[in-house]
C-alpha cells in the first residue's frame, strides 16, 4: 500500500491533492510538474501506479506560496489534462481526510 | 496519512457512483418580518432573503469547486409563513408567496420552502388563510414550496385538517393540469415533521431555531449499491456493516460541505441530513439497492425487511460521522424521483399498498406518487391519514407528496423534468373511506405504554 507523505492528520495547512489518470505516455510527470512550478506550488509527494492499464498518479502539494488560488489551478490542470488526453483533478486534501479518518 | 487507494475511492465515488452533496439549504428566520401592512412585511421577507442568502449560491459553488464535490442544489427554507403572515389583515396570502418566489429568483436558488402551517391540533385564522392560499401560491409561483404538518404523536391526527389539505391538494392539481399537476409535486403533508429538514419540497425553518442556519442533505445511493455489490453473497450481518461504513463517508462530506459553507457565509452550522435521497439517473436509485440486496424487484415481499436494514444501517453510519444529524435522515423512496422505483410500479411489482408498509421502516412516505385525477377528494384524505397514522403511531416523521394528476388515468404518464422526474399513475383502491373521512374532529394521541 502506497501511503502518502504529507499528512500529519490535523489539516490545518493548504494542502491539495492532485489525480492523474489516463491511458500511460510520456511526459505526464514533466507536464504536471510545470504546471505547478510555474506557479508556485511545492510537490510534496507523488505515488503512481499502474491500474489495468491506466496510468494512476496523485501529488501532494502546498499551496501555502501559490501564485494562484484552488479554482484557477484546476482549470490550468484541467486545460493541461486535455492537451496530454488524460484526466486532472485538484482537491483540497481535506475532502480525503474528512471521508477516512476520523 | 492518506493511501492511494482512499483517495481513488473518493474519486470514484464521485466520478461513477453519483456521489454529490444534494443540497445546501440555508435556514432563514422571518419571524421578525411580520407586519399589519402586508405590503411591508413582504418587503421585509424579500429585503432579509436576498441579504441574508445573496452569497449562498456563489458560496457553495466555490466550495464545490475546491472540494470537487459536487453540490446540486443550493436552498432557502424559511419560517412557516402562515405564522409570519398572521399579523396583516391580507386577504390571502399569495402577495407572501410571491414575495418568496422573487427573492428566490434573485439569489439563484431553485426552490425555497416555508409556504407552511402547523396545524396538527388546530387552525389560527392565519392556518387557515395560508392553507386555503395553496394552490394559487403554487400555480402562480415557480420556486416556492408548500408544506403541512397535520399530526404528532403528542396531538394525534387532525383529521379537519387532512380532509381540507385534500381538497388543496385536488385544487392544485387542477389549476396545474396544464403541466401535469407539478403544483402538488410542491407540496407535503406531514406527521411529527421535523423543523431542520434541508429537503424540499418540507423544508421549512423552525419556531425553535436561530435566526440563519446553514442545513445540509447528502445523498448517494449509487455509491451503497456499488458497496453492496462488491460484497457479493455475504449475509446481511455483513451487509448491514458495508452499508454503515459507506453511509460514514457519505455523511462525512455532508458534514465536511456544511460546516465549511456555515463557516464562509458567517452563519452557524445547524445539522447534516443523513438520507439516500435518489433522482432518476440510472444507477443513483434505491430501488435498484434492494434489487442489489437480492430482490427480484422493489415491491417484491422482502422489500420492507431489507429497506428496513438500508434504513437502519445508513442511520448508524451517519450518525457516527457527523456531531450533528438531523432533519429527515433515511432511505427515500420517491417513485418519479427514482428511476428503479419507475420500472418497479410499471412492472407491476410494486403498489401503493405495498409503499405504504415500506414507509413504516424508512425515511418520509408515500413521495411522488401519481394517481388517476378522478380520485375521489376523501379518498386522497384516507391515503393522507393511513400515512400519518403510521408516523403519530409508530413515534416517526411520515409524510405524503401525493399527485392526483388532473385528466390522467392508470396507464399514462405524468413528466415533471428535472430532479422530480416522471411517474405513472398509480392505481388506488376503489372502495370508499367517504364515512370515515366525513366524521372529521381529531384522531386521540397514541398510548406511550403497552406498546405492541
Amino acid at each position: 500500500m502506497n501511503r502518502l507523505k504529507g499528512f500529519p492528520g490535523d489539516g490545518g495547512g493548504n494542502r491539495i491533492v492532485i489525480t492523474v489518470i489516463g491511458p500511460d505516455r510520456v511526459g505526464i510527470i514533466a507536464a504536471v510538474s510545470t504546471v505547478l512550478a510555474e506557479n508556485s506550488i511545492n510537490i510534496l509527494d507523488i505515488s503512481q501506479t499502474i491500474m489495468q492499464e491506466f496510468f494512476v498518479m496523485v501529488l501532494v502539494a502546498d499551496m501555502n506560496n501559490a501564485a494562484v488560488d484552488l479554482i484557477t489551478l484546476k482549470e490550468l490542470l484541467g486545460r493541461k489534462g486535455e492537451e496530454l488526453k488524460m484526466r486532472i483533478d485538484a482537491q483540497h486534501e481535506d475532502v480525503f481526510n474528512y471521508m477516512h479518518r476520523i | 496519512m492518506l493511501t492511494t487507494e482512499e483517495i481513488l475511492e473518493t474519486i470514484k465515488m464521485v466520478q461513477e457512483e453519483n456521489l454529490d452533496i444534494r443540497t445546501i439549504t440555508m435556514g432563514i428566520s422571518l419571524r421578525d418580518c411580520g407586519d399589519a401592512d402586508h405590503k411591508v412585511a413582504c418587503r421585509k421577507i424579500y429585503d432579509k432573503v436576498t441579504r441574508l442568502a445573496g452569497l449562498l449560491v456563489k458560496t457553495g459553488d466555490e466550495i464545490a469547486r475546491e472540494f470537487g464535490m459536487p453540490i446540486v442544489n443550493k436552498r432557502i427554507s424559511v419560517t412557516p409563513i402562515a405564522l409570519v403572515a398572521e399579523a396583516s389583515a391580507a386577504e390571502n396570502y399569495l402577495e407572501y408567496a410571491v414575495a418568496l418566489d422573487k427573492a428566490a429568483e434573485a439569489v439563484g436558488v431553485n426552490f425555497i420552502g416555508g409556504f407552511s402551517a402547523l396545524v396538527h391540533k388546530g387552525f389560527t385564522g392565519g392556518d387557515t388563510m395560508l392553507v386555503e392560499s395553496i394552490p394559487l401560491a403554487l400555480s402562480s409561483t415557480e420556486r416556492v414550496c408548500a408544506s403541512v404538518n397535520v399530526a404528532t404523536s403528542r396531538a394525534g391526527i387532525n383529521m379537519d385538517a387532512i380532509a381540507m389539505i385534500s381538497r388543496v391538494i385536488k385544487k392544485t392539481a387542477e389549476l396545474t393540469a396544464e403541466n401535469d399537476s407539478i403544483g402538488c409535486a410542491k407540496l407535503v403533508v406531514f406527521a411529527n415533521v421535523p423543523e431542520d429538514n434541508p429537503f424540499m419540497a418540507g423544508a421549512f425553518h423552525g419556531v425553535g431555531e436561530p435566526d440563519c442556519v446553514i442545513n445540509t442533505g447528502v445523498s448517494g445511493p449509487g455509491v451503497v449499491k456499488s458497496a453492496i455489490k462488491k460484497v457479493g453473497s455475504a449475509d446481511l450481518g455483513a451487509l448491514s456493516e458495508t452499508i454503515k461504513k459507506t453511509s460514514f463517508k457519505i455523511t462525512r462530506m455532508g458534514e465536511l460541505v456544511g460546516r465549511t459553507a456555515a463557516k464562509r457565509l458567517g452563519v452557524p452550522f445547524g445539522i447534516v441530513d443523513v438520507s439516500l435521497a435518489p433522482t432518476p439517473a440510472v444507477g443513483d436509485s434505491v430501488a435498484e439497492i434492494l434489487e442489489e440486496m437480492g430482490l427480484e424487484r422493489c415491491g417484491a415481499p422482502g422489500s420492507t425487511a431489507a429497506l428496513a436494514l438500508l434504513n437502519d444501517g445508513v442511520k448508524k453510519g451517519g450518525a457516527m460521522a457527523s456531531s450533528y444529524v438531523g432533519g429527515l435522515s433515511g432511505a427515500f423512496i420517491p417513485v418519479s424521483e427514482d428511476a428503479g422505483m419507475i420500472n418497479a410500479v410499471i412492472d407491476g411489482a410494486l403498489t401503493i399498498e405495498k409503499l405504504e408498509a415500506m414507509t413504516a421502516v424508512c425515511s418520509v412516505g408515500l413521495d411522488m406518487i401519481a394517481i388517476p385525477g378522478d380520485t375521489p377528494v376523501e379518498t386522497i384524505a384516507a391515503i393522507i391519514a393511513d400515512e400519518a397514522a403510521i408516523g403519530v403511531f409508530n413515534h416517526k416523521t411520515t409524510a405524503v407528496r401525493i399527485i392526483p394528476a388532473a385528466g390522467k388515468k392508470v396507464g399514462d404518464q405524468v413528466e415533471f423534468g428535472g430532479l422530480l422526474g416522471r411517474a405513472p399513475i398509480m392505481a388506488v383502491s376503489k372502495f370508499s373511506a367517504e364515512k370515515f373521512i366525513r366524521r372529521g374532529g381529531r384522531i386521540p394521541a397514541p398510548i406511550h405504554s403497552l406498546r405492541n
